[in-house]
């Protein structure tokens, strides 16, 4: 779709809102409908139509594949370490007020925070791998 | 009876739409149909559990200085789960179908079984050796 | 912070980190895959071991996730019934994770192996926080995590059958876990409350509703599908048949008891044991169906051709026998289910395993092409005549223990007639059974074959769970006594 140059323009122009919009998202998560998983598919589904609209290799180039592959995990890792984190500070797994990050009030928000853009990363990595794998080589 | 029909509509919506989503599942031959099936039948499943989340003059369950009744905001954060594991098994069943679309050439259940039989009858019974 | 507290979450944690630490690792350099696995296993088998030791010293053991007080909270418990079945997964995870070094290699592209180790460490963490949750939602999200894990491991072979198999998997999978989403949604409509202990004090003041009983028939059937018994076990043989050997081996292993196990827990502790026995006609159900599953496996065993199709109908007809167990509802019949979970882990896992390392060695899938094996491969096929034995039932090994439980409970509950039908399923288990030792010992390939046994990493494994096949048919005392603590705890009486 490269030379369709309306469908071109337009989105460089509204990807980088659309990514905007999914960080707004991510971070409004508690307050409005959103959260991490809802904000990481907003991510991975701009990087889609950048890839459907200038072409796989030109997708590739700007996610390479061993960027996204250490993303994949990077995500649930960091949710689970938030856990942990919290384990070694002495509370429960997942016990966010135990951590010492200030009051109990600002301890418990900043660890819902943690693990919702850990959510976000590994989803929107998942996507982007699930459609650069469905979409890419007819071989194998 | 009345009461029973148009005072839970709700209930009478779902059932509706799970059935035909479990109908899609099971009497459709094309293996995608199926797979649309299958995401019409969870979504019947999330619109139970958020209907029957929902309190009479209650809103949106988000802080909002003006409400007096929220509805219930549990059903809401299970069917966000809920519709996390629908888009997993949509994704699964999607690379399965890609891979047999490159193994048989086609999605069709019919052909595939008819293929598949056909190749369990020659490994079962091996064609006698050409003299 | 004290690690004796954390242990159940330190269970589940330490093998879902694992599953994404691993293709971190596999980029840099892909054999250290299995090590990873390896040791992550290694590490939940010692956390499940020390767990029934606590609870077999003190007592239940309950954990709360996020500090959170339960009804409102997410919280483990560890009884006599959970730790268990989570000593036995870990133990037989390590085993197969042994034997899945070598068999690996050979079944699945090179390129795939240390995704294929991801997502079996995926599928452990999803049987390990089956067993160990105490909230009925948060156990549908692992009966989700272990399913699609599940359908991914079957289709991962180079065979293309497996994947009409894994489809048919997954969509009879999907209808039953959505089951199971429907029956929590009515129970939480009518109870408020997903917290197990919660849902079993609320829930006798309300048999008479009929959402109570469209929530039990919901999750009834939608475990039925799962754990497969009679009428739907329909996807049970494909997918055993076509996956990978260490896939197959797990699976028959360990998903069914895990579902079985789950089928316990909702029966006794959450619908508690009266409306089981009163309110609705199940005991009737399960017994008609247990003794129609242990016929027909045994049965459509028989005119199998394919070592694998063969064992997986066999396996239907014992998963029979512990639905048979909770259709007679009374304590011996209960510690005959339950130590046959035991039993059945390690007699298929051995047939199972013995199968796979045929066919690493020869490619072999059919009984015909079993001739003259024990000439050929001693040892495997010594561990295969163990496990069909303690299948079979003869006394000394495992089998025998679980039968004779089943039959004392058949006999205490006045329905003599269900002896000889064990015991006509324990011939026809010989029939098939026997027919592969004759194959396997007994008839002439007519030229000379050297012993070349499968590597050291496959057999070992093979032989581990055969002698234990032995030791726990010899020494009964460790397992029935786990076992009749968990059903006393069960059932609440004496």
């Amino acid at each position: 779709m490269k030379d369709q140059i309306i469908i071109r323009t337009v989105s460089r122009i509204l990807i980088p809102f659309i990514q905007l919009f999914a960080l707004y998202v991510i971070a409004h998560g508690d307050l409005s409908p959103g959260g991490g998983f809802q904000g990481g598919v907003i991510i991975g589904s701009s990087i889609i139509l950048y890839v459907i609209v200038f072409g796989i290799e030109e997708g590739r180039r700007r996610m390479p594949e061993k960027i996204n592959d250490v993303l994949n995990s990077t995500g649930v890792l960091i949710y689970a370490g938030v856990g942990v984190l919290c384990l070694v500070s002495g509370g429960a797994y997942l016990q966010y007020s135990k951590l010492p990050l200030g009051s109990e009030h600002t301890a418990s928000h900043l660890g819902i925070y943690g693990i919702e853009i850990g959510v976000a990363i590994t989803v929107s990595a998942v996507m982007m791998t699930i459609f650069f794998e469905t979409a890419g080589k007819n071989d194998d | 009876m009345i009461e029973l029909f148009f005072g839970k509509y709700h209930y009478w919506i779902y059932i509706a739409l799970m059935m035909i989503g479990f109908y899609a599942m099971i009497a459709k031959e094309n293996l995608i149909k199926k797979i649309i099936g299958m995401n019409i039948f969870q979504t019947a499943v999330f619109l139970f559990y958020i209907s029957a989340g929902k309190v009479r003059g209650g809103t949106a369950p988000i802080l909002w200085e003006k409400a007096v009744l929220y509805d219930n905001p549990l059903p809401h954060t299970l069917m966000l789960t809920g519709i996390v594991v629908s888009v997993s098994t949509t994704a699964v069943a999607f690379a399965i179908v890609i891979k047999i679309y490159r193994e048989y050439g086609t999605i069709e259940e019919d052909k595939i079984l008819g293929l598949a039989e056909g190749e369990r009858f020659r490994e079962e019974n091996p064609a006698p050796p050409v003299p | 912070m004290n690690l004796e507290a954390h242990l159940p979450i330190l269970a589940i944690i330490i093998p879902l980190i694992s599953a994404f630490v691993i293709p971190l690792f596999g980029r840099i350099n892909k054999a250290c895959a299995w090590y990873i696995a390896i040791s992550a296993i290694s590490l939940s088998f010692i956390i499940s071991v020390s767990l029934l030791n606590s609870v077999l010293a003190d007592g239940t053991v309950s954990y709360r996730l996020g500090g959170w007080e339960p009804p409102w909270g997410i919280e483990y418990v560890v009884d006599y019934l959970s730790g268990f079945v989570m000593v036995i997964v870990s133990a037989i995870a390590v085993v197969m994770t042994l034997y899945a070094k070598k068999s690996v290699e050979k079944e699945i592209d090179e390129s795939r192996i240390s995704a294929f180790y991801a997502i079996y460490m995926l599928f452990f963490t999803g049987l390990m926080g089956m067993t160990i949750t105490g909230d009925i939602f948060n156990l549908y999200v692992f009966i989700e995590i272990t399913a699609l894990s599940g359908y991914a491991l079957s289709a991962a072979g180079k065979k293309r059958e497996a994947l009409i198999a894994t489809y048919n998997y997954l969509i009879l999978g999907t209808i039953a876990a959505t089951f199971i989403l429907i029956g929590i949604g009515y129970l939480y409509i009518v109870t408020g409350t997903l917290n197990m202990a919660d849902l079993k004090m609320r829930l006798p003041g309300l048999y008479g509703s009929t959402s109570v009983m469209t929530a039990f028939a919901f999750i009834t059937v939608g475990l039925s599908l799962k754990l497969a018994l009679f009428p739907f076990h329909i996807w049970l043989p494909n997918v055993y048949t076509h996956a990978p050997s260490v896939v197959s081996s797990l699976m028959a292993a360990t998903g069914t008891k895990v579902a079985l196990y789950v089928l316990l827990r909702m029966m006794f502790t959450v619908f508690t044991v009266d409306f089981y026995l009163k309110a609705v006609p199940a005991t009737t159900i399960f017994l008609i169906l247990g003794i129609l599953a242990i016929i027909s496996g045994s049965i459509i065993a028989i005119s199998q051709t394919n070592i694998k199709r063969m064992l997986a109908y066999s396996s239907v007809g014992q998963i029979g026998y512990m639905v048979l167990g909770v259709g007679l509802a009374n304590p011996l019949a209960l510690t005959g289910s339950l130590i046959h979970i035991l039993n059945h882990a390690l007699m298929k896992g051995t047939l199972f395993m013995a199968a796979g390392a045929v066919f690493y060695m020869t490619g072999a899938e059919n009984i015909s092409d079993l001739r003259g094996m024990g000439r050929k491969m001693p040892f495997t096929m010594a561990a295969f005549t163990i496990g069909s034995l303690s299948m079979i039932g003869f006394p000394l090994t495992v089998g025998f223990v679980s039968k004779w439980y089943l039959a004392m409970g058949a006999i205490k509950s006045g329905m003599w007639w269900l002896v000889p039908v064990i015991l006509l399923s324990s011939l026809l288990t010989a029939v098939y059974l026997l027919r592969v030792i004759e194959t396997i010992y007994f008839s002439e390939t007519g030229k000379e074959t050297t012993p070349e046994d499968a590597p050291a990493g496959m057999v070992i494994p093979i032989l581990i769970l055969a002698s234990l096949c032995l030791v726990f048919g010899i020494f009964t005392f460790m397992p029935v006594g786990v076992a009749s603590r968990a059903v006393t705890l069960l059932l609440g009486v004496q």
